[in-house]
C-alpha cells in the first residue's frame, strides 16, 4: 500500500502540488490524468524520492520514504522518468542490466540475468541488446527504459508517460504486460497517461489532478463523464461505451 | 573483447616500464636504477591519479568533457600551497615535513571545493556556465596564489614555484610515500565501487531509483577526486588536459563506460603516455622537460575535438 499525506510542494514560492492525500493499494493500475503541469510527474517524483518531501508523508508498506534506505525502497519500488534519457556509452543490455542492481549489487546470478533476458524479450528488445543506446530510435529506447523498469521486478511501478514515442502495438503491448502483472502477480502500477483511452480501457482507478490537486478520482467509469472531463481538461468532450467500458472522443 | 584489449594495454604498460628502467643506462647501474625506480614509482601514482580522478568526476558530473582541472580543482590545491606559504612564511614552510605540509594544503583545498564548486555541481547548470565558471576559478585563485607570491619576498617565492605546466622532471621526492598510500587506497575504494559507479553514471534521479544514497556517494566520490588531484598536483604541478585525454582515449579503446573496464584501463593509458613517454623523452632524446608541453598539446587538441564533437549531436 501507498500512502500519501497531506503532500504539498512549492517552488520559488509558487505552488505545485497542494494538499494530497492518497491511498493506493496494492495490486492493480492506477492511471494519474491531468493537463500539462498539473503536477503529475512531481508527485511520482515526490512518492519515488527524487526530490526531498517539503511537508507531509509518502509511506511504501509502512516504509516511510525519507527514512528508510535506498536500497530497500528501490527492492519495492521502481519508477520511469518521463525525461528518461542517459547520456554515456551502454548498450541495450548493459541498461537493462542495471535494472537488477538493488538486488545483485552489480555481482549478478543466473536468476539475474534470466530475468534481464526475459525483459529483453518481453519488449522486444532482445534484438537490440548490443546496440549503442544513443543509436536507438526513440521508441525504441523508450522499451528499453520500460525494460529495465520491469526488471527491476518491484511490487510497485511508477511509469511516468511510459507510452510516449510508442507505437500502436508497442503502446498496447506494454498496456497489456501491466494488467497480467497487475492481475496475476498482485502488483501495482501508478501510470500517467495522456491518452486517456488507454486509461479507460485498462486502469482499475484514474486519478485526474489539475493546478496541484486532486479533482477527480475513482473507476473509468466514475471519472469518465463529460462533466468531470469538463473540469478536468477544460472542454466538454463525448463519451460513448464500447464494450462495457467508456470511449472519449477527445479529438472531435 | 574488452579483456583482449585491457591486457593489450597491460602489456604496453609493463613495456613502458620496462623501456624507462632500461633505456640508456649508463654508470653506476645499481644507483641509477634506484633514482630511476623512484621516479618510476612517482610518475605511475601520477598516472593513476590523474586517470581516476578525471573517470570518477566525470561519472559523477554525468559529463564527459568536464575533467577536475578544468573546473579548478587544481588552481584550488596550489592556492592552498601558497596561503600556507604566505602564513608560515618560507622558512616555516620548508620547516614542516612532507606529510603534514600535504595534509594542510588539502584540507584548504577541500574546503575550498565544498564551498566553492559543491554547490555548482549540484544545481545542475548546463555544461557552457560550467566550463566558464571552472575556468574563471581556475584563473581567480591561480591569480590569488600569484598575488600572495608578490606579497612575499623572493626567498620565499623560490620554496614553492606554481609552474602553469606539469613538470614532470621535478618530482617531489618527499611525498612519494604518502602519495602511494592515497593513490592505493583510492584505486581500491574504485574497484570495490566499480559497479555503484555504473548506476551513479546514469545521472542523480535514475541513480536514487536503483537505491544509491546520492548525497553520500556524490560527497565521497568528489573528496576521492580532490585527494587524487592533490597528490598529482603536488609531485607534478598542474596538469590540465591530461586526464582529459586518458579517459577519452580508454574510452574510444575500449568502447564502453562500464567502470569494471573503464577505470583499469583509463590507469593503463596514463601509465603508457606518462612512464612511455617520459622514457623517449628523457632517456631517448635527452629533452626531459618536453613531456609535459607535448601531453598538454595532444590533451588540448582532444578537448577541442570533444567539444566539436560534442556540439554537433
Ligand atoms: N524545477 C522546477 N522549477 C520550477 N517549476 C517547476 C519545476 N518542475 C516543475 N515545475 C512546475 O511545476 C508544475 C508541475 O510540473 P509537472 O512536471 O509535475 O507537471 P506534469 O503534470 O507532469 O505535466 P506534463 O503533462 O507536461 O508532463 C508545472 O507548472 C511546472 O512548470
Ligand atoms: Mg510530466
Amino acid at each position: 500500500m501507498i500512502l500519501i499525506e497531506d503532500l504539498s510542494l512549492a517552488h520559488g514560492g509558487t505552488p505545485i502540488l497542494r494538499d494530497i492525500n492518497l491511498t493506493i493499494d496494492r495490486g492493480g493500475i492506477v492511471a494519474l490524468v491531468g493537463p500539462n503541469g498539473a503536477g503529475k510527474s512531481s508527485l511520482l517524483s515526490l512518492i519515488a524520492r527524487l526530490r526531498p518531501l517539503q511537508t507531509g508523508r509518502v509511506v511504501i508498506d509502512d516504509l516511510p520514504v525519507t527514512t528508510t534506505p535506498g536500497r530497500e525502497l528501490a527492492r519495492r519500488m521502481a519508477i520511469l522518468r518521463q525525461d528518461g534519457v542517459f547520456a554515456g556509452r551502454l548498450t541495450v543490455r548493459e541498461l537493462v542490466s542495471l535494472g537488477r542492481f538493488p538486488h545483485s549489487q552489480g555481482r549478478s546470478t543466473p536468476q539475474d540475468r534470466a530475468r534481464v533476458e526475459e525483459a529483453l524479450a518481453q519488449f522486444g528488445v532482445a534484438d537490440l541488446a548490443e546496440r549503442f543506446l544513443e543509436t536507438l530510435s526513440g521508441g525504441q529506447r523508450q522499451r528499453a527504459l520500460v525494460a529495465m523498469t520491469f526488471c527491476q521486478g518491484t511490487d510497485y511501478l511508477l511509469l511516468d508517460e511510459p507510452l510516449n514515442n510508442l507505437d500502436m502495438f508497442h503502446a498496447r503491448h506494454l498496456m497489456q504486460s501491466l494488467r497480467r502483472m497487475a492481475d496475476e502477480e498482485d502488483r501495482t502500477a501508478i501510470i500517467v497517461l495522456h491518452d486517456i483511452n488507454q486509461a479507460a480501457a485498462y486502469a482499475d482507478r484514474i486519478i485526474a489532478m489539475r493546478d496541484g490537486r486532486v479533482v477527480a478520482d475513482g473507476t473509468p467509469q466514475d471519472v469518465l463523464t463529460p462533466d468531470t472531463l469538463a473540469e478536468i481538461f477544460g472542454y466538454r468532450m463525448q463519451v460513448t461505451q464500447i464494450g462495457g467500458k467508456p470511449l472519449v472522443l477527445h479529438h472531435l | 573483447m574488452h579483456k583482449r584489449r585491457l591486457v593489450l594495454l597491460a602489456v604496453l604498460a609493463v613495456v613502458s616500464v620496462a623501456a624507462f628502467l632500461t633505456l640508456g643506462l649508463r654508470g653506476n647501474l645499481a644507483f641509477v636504477l634506484q633514482i630511476r625506480a623512484v621516479k618510476l614509482l612517482a610518475l605511475v601514482q601520477v598516472a593513476v591519479s590523474v586517470a581516476l580522478s578525471t573517470v570518477l568526476f566525470q561519472t559523477v558530473t554525468a559529463n564527459r568533457i568536464l575533467t577536475p582541472s578544468i573546473m579548478g580543482l587544481d588552481a584550488l590545491y596550489l592556492f592552498g600551497q601558497a596561503l600556507l606559504v604566505f602564513l608560515l612564511g618560507g622558512l616555516g614552510y620548508a620547516a614542516i615535513g612532507g606529510g603534514w605540509k600535504f595534509a594542510a594544503e588539502v584540507l584548504i583545498m577541500i574546503a575550498l571545493a565544498a564551498v566553492l564548486l559543491r554547490p555548482l555541481l549540484t544545481a545542475r547548470l548546463d555544461m557552457s556556465l560550467l566550463l566558464l565558471t571552472g575556468v574563471t576559478i581556475g584563473l581567480l585563485f591561480r591569480s590569488l596564489s600569484q598575488l600572495l607570491f608578490r606579497l612575499l619576498d623572493p626567498n620565499a617565492f623560490a620554496v614553492v614555484q606554481a609552474a602553469s605546466f606539469a613538470n614532470f622532471n621535478a618530482l617531489r621526492a618527499d611525498l612519494t610515500i604518502i602519495g602511494s598510500v592515497v593513490t592505493f587506497a583510492a584505486a581500491a575504494l574504485c574497484w570495490h565501487l566499480r559497479h555503484r559507479l555504473d548506476v551513479v553514471a546514469l545521472g542523480r534521479e535514475a541513480a536514487i531509483g536503483l537505491g544509491i544514497d546520492w548525497s553520500r556517494t556524490a560527497a565521497l566520490l568528489l573528496l576521492v577526486v580532490a585527494l587524487l588531484v592533490a597528490v598529482s598536483t603536488a609531485l607534478v604541478g598542474p596538469v590540465a588536459f591530461f586526464g582529459l585525454l586518458v579517459a577519452a582515449l580508454a574510452e574510444r579503446i575500449l568502447g564502453t563506460r562500464r567502470h569494471a573496464v573503464l577505470l583499469p584501463a583509463a590507469a593503463l593509458v596514463a601509465i603508457i603516455l606518462l612512464v612511455g613517454g617520459q622514457a623517449i623523452f628523457q632517456h631517448l632524446l635527452g629533452s626531459a622537460s618536453t613531456l609535459g608541453v607535448v601531453i598538454e598539446f595532444a590533451g588540448g587538441i582532444a578537448f577541442l575535438l570533444l567539444l566539436y564533437l560534442g556540439s554537433r549531436t
